[in-house]
């Protein structure tokens, strides 16, 4: 029993344009919206650059030289706010979410195609009040946390437009998470079991479960800030008679979880791209779908390990210890698998796959310095500490960032029709690697040596580290060149792909590239082994 | 098989070898200052260890496995079709989680050791406190009882200063002096948004948190000064919030005690 959905019928309803222009209506086709989200996630991914290079600039020298201190804040809140909200989560949940859900259940469209266009056009009128706030009285300057007092207590203009647009954007990511569950759950065509799917719809399953349980805590607590703010209320304001730790812990409730919205899309995503470039079937299915379902429950009960400064009570400590640092478990079954996937494997060397181990390595070093932040006594020398700052980007951007290139590189062909130039790919990659390490890795030094976060001017003593880390910071500026320049040519002038370059045998590919408005021709394809490559030489069935 | 087994045997005690000596020959850590620093590098060289091996065999798999199984050109197909080993996801469950949970026990060890998990202000006398190992938390002790000792010391944050009341001699300073090898107990409040004292060398920090008063317990052991750093971001200033703390020898600090130590008014 499913719903059935014509998405041609709903575009000559609404009378859509096509050509490039369907790219900027209110399109109900999953592809198209995939590739909005993709496209818009990558804008303000520039956005978010180049404040990141404004913060690694003002770092080259010991004292506060090359913006004023508020509006430092504000830079770091918005580059913050813009790589969570409007880069990574958009991108690995709505955009590659979008664009392959529907094919890897057998469905023509997602569930509730007007809902998907909706949790789409949320985006970007949110992102650009956002970024508009600056202009008005200042953007929202007390980090993305928005830890009150200081977010009271800060210019109000900036702090209020913070909390609308995140409002709108946990709006948006309620949206698409509502429309995964059910497209994965309802929308699988007939004869197709759960145990089938490729490994990206358990991720997105398992994320969009996290979405939906914990985004409406996160609005819930950022519309009594707003009240605090505007009506004068006292729930977290200590002057009359709130309290400031009970934020925090709404605030994680929310914000552990959305590491993990973050990175299991990047967990599937990987799944996808390692057996077809490695010529082998994913290792260990089973697992790795316990695995990421283990994640999911683990992950809502650990929130408290960001407060162990703050006065938690002992015994609360020792829990969210063992918790968090337990998460290894599951997080570590699921690298080993991948590393057994590659072993034995006929591996391509090729931009896909070299960005795919590049994250797992960075992945792994910062799973590390995860594990020894969970314990109480580690994390609370360096809690708020460049330690940090250099863990969750060794998490967010050698993890996640690496597997969004990753997957560009993989899916380019079955988007536009056309191949990346593989060279350029290759250098992209080299320079991101290169840069990445550069610009991160020193920065855990800096945290253990009393370097705190968030700040403008610091110890002339920690200078030299803090440019070797804003040279590669350039580095990674620069490695955007390359790709930019790569994705021009390509859909332009790039060579011809044919359907299937990679000879996949996932269910996107068994169609033309790029797919038709209804996905396929005929009858949706049952794929009941998504990874059974290398079966027809060894199996005689 | 045999020639495998021993490469692989080699590979790994080079993995183990390298990470033991990077372990116990590279020092990330600023100096120790207090009794909870040497504590605290005793944990992290556990880490750094253990991290290290895994980082290193994860890195050496993956480069080795993309050398290795790389498909050269005149390769045709598929690899082997090895969907899955079940004693091998067995051995990748279980030695992980005996890892995890070592590490978790013996950084509760460390916790303990450093006086974290001893239930705060149970039985809490500060006159024989200097034998009592209360460490850091949210305070629930009435003002009269945390002033009685000479180095209990009264944290004022603010934006962006911290200033350091001693209710014993009536004064307030902007730099906390404390003798060497003896216990400080510190009742901490903020007037504004939230703060953090943070000593590096001390391996210490606490929330300065508005409204709800928090203790910080240390004992200093290398005589120095120190920086104080705000770790909480606390607004335009907070790079620029820092003090200093120097630990002195007991007569040098008395010296000074006395110097600024005010006549107490009576009401």
């Amino acid at each position: 029993m499913t719903i059935s959905i014509d998405p041609q019928k709903a575009n000559n309803e609404s009378l859509q344009p096509k050509g490039w222009l369907r790219y900027f209506s209110f399109s109900l086709d999953h592809k198209v919206i995939g590739i909005q989200y993709l496209v818009c996630g990558f804008l303000f991914y520039l956005i978010g650059g180049t404040l990141a290079s404004a913060i690694r600039i003002e770092l080259a020298s010991p004292i506060s030289d090359f913006m004023p201190r508020d509006v430092y804040n504000q830079v770091l809140t918005l580059h913050g706010t813009i790589m969570i909200f409007l880069w990574i989560v958009p991108v690995v949940n709505g955009a590659f979410g979008n664009y392959l859900i529907p094919f890897y259940v057998g469905a023509r469209d997602m569930a509730f195609p007007r809902l998907n266009a909706v949790a789409f056009w949320l985006i970007p009128p949110s992102g650009l009040m956002l970024v508009a706030s600056y202009f008005v009285e200042g953007a929202a300057q007390a980090g993305w946390t928005a830890y009150p007092p200081l977010s009271i207590t800060t210019p109000q203009s900036g702090q209020i437009i913070w909390i609308l647009s995140v409002l709108l954007l946990g709006g948006s990511s309620i949206f698409g998470g509502i429309n995964f569950i059910a497209t994965i759950i309802k929308l699988r065509r007939p004869g197709l079991k759960l145990m089938q799917l490729p490994m990206y719809c358990w991720a997105m399953l398992g994320t969009s479960l996290l979405v939906v349980l914990s985004t409406p805590v996160l609005a819930g607590t950022l519309i009594l800030l707003s009240f605090d703010i505007i009506a004068n209320t006292g729930f977290f304001n200590p002057v009359l008679g709130g309290n400031v730790v009970v934020y925090q812990h709404l605030f994680w409730f929310y914000s552990h979880p959305a590491v993990y919205i973050m990175v299991l899309p990047a967990f599937g995503l990987v799944s996808e791209i390692l057996p077809v470039h490695a010529r082998k079937p994913l290792f260990g299915y089973t697992t790795m779908v316990f695995s990421i379902m283990g994640i999911v429950v683990l992950g809502l009960v650990v929130w408290a390990h960001h407060m162990f400064t703050s006065g938690t009570p002992p015994w609360m400590r020792l829990f969210f210890t063992i918790a968090t640092a337990f998460i290894a478990v599951p997080t570590g079954i699921k690298f080993f698998n991948w590393v057994a996937t590659l072993w034995g494997g006929k591996i391509s060397i090729n931009s896909a796959i070299l960005f795919s181990c590049g994250f797992i390595i960075n992945f792994v070093f910062g799973g590390i310095t995860g594990v020894a932040l969970a314990q109480v006594p580690f994390d609370i020398h360096v809690h708020d500490t460049y330690f940090v700052v250099a863990h969750f980007h060794y998490i967010v951007y050698g993890g996640t960032v690496f597997i969004i290139f990753s997957s560009i590189y993989h899916w380019f062909p079955k988007v536009t029709g056309k191949m990346l130039n593989e060279k350029l790919g290759i250098l992209h990659f080299i320079i991101t690697f290169i840069g990445f390490n550069l610009c991160f890795a020193p920065q855990h030094w800096l945290g253990l040596n009393g370097m705190p976060r968030r700040v403008a001017e610091y110890d002339p003593q920690f200078q030299f580290v803090n440019q070797i880390s804003s040279l590669g910071a350039l580095l990674m500026a620069i490695s955007t060149i390359p790709f930019l320049i790569n994705v021009f040519i390509s859909v332009i002038n790039g060579k011809d792909a044919g359907d299937n370059p990679w000879n996949a045998l996932t269910p996107e590919w068994l169609t033309s590239s790029p797919p038709p408005v209804e996905n396929w021709e005929g009858e949706a394809p049952l794929v009941e082994e998504p990874y059974g490559y290398g079966k027809e030489i060894s199996e005689q069935k | 098989m045999l020639n495998k087994n021993i490469y692989l045997i080699l590979i790994i005690s080079f993995v183990f070898a390298i990470s033991f000596w990077i372990g116990f020959n590279v020092n990330l850590l600023p100096a120790e200052a207090s009794i909870n620093a040497p504590i605290y590098d005793e944990l992290f060289k556990i880490l750094f260890i253990i991290g290290l091996i895994i980082f290193i065999g994860m890195t050496i798999a993956v480069v080795y496995s993309l050398f290795k199984f790389r498909k050269r050109n005149d390769q045709i197909g598929d690899g082997i079709a090895l969907e899955g080993n079940l004693s091998l996801e067995i051995v990748w469950t279980i030695i992980p989680s005996i890892i995890v949970l070592f590490i978790g026990l013996y950084s509760y060890n460390i916790y303990d050791r450093m006086g974290g998990m001893k239930e705060l202000n149970h039985n809490h006398d500060m006159m024989t406190s200097n034998t009592e190992k209360i460490w850091a938390g949210i305070s629930q002790t009435s003002d009269n009882e945390i002033a009685i000792n000479n180095l209990s010391i009264e944290v004022s944050a603010m934006q962006f200063a911290f200033l350091f009341n001693y209710p014993k001699g009536n004064f307030i300073s902007g730099e906390l002096h404390v003798p060497v090898d003896q216990k400080v107990s510190m009742k901490m409040e903020s007037k504004d948004v939230i703060h953090a004292f943070w000593v590096p060398e001390f391996r210490i920090k606490q929330d300065i948190i508005p409204g709800q008063p928090t203790i910080l317990n240390f004992t200093p052991t290398k005589i120095g000064k120190y920086p104080i750093i705000c770790a909480e971001l606390c607004g335009p200033y907070h790079g620029g919030m820092r003090a200093s703390i120097i630990v002195e020898e007991e007569s040098d600090y008395n010296e000074w005690f006395n110097k600024n130590k005010k006549p107490e008014v009576n009401l």
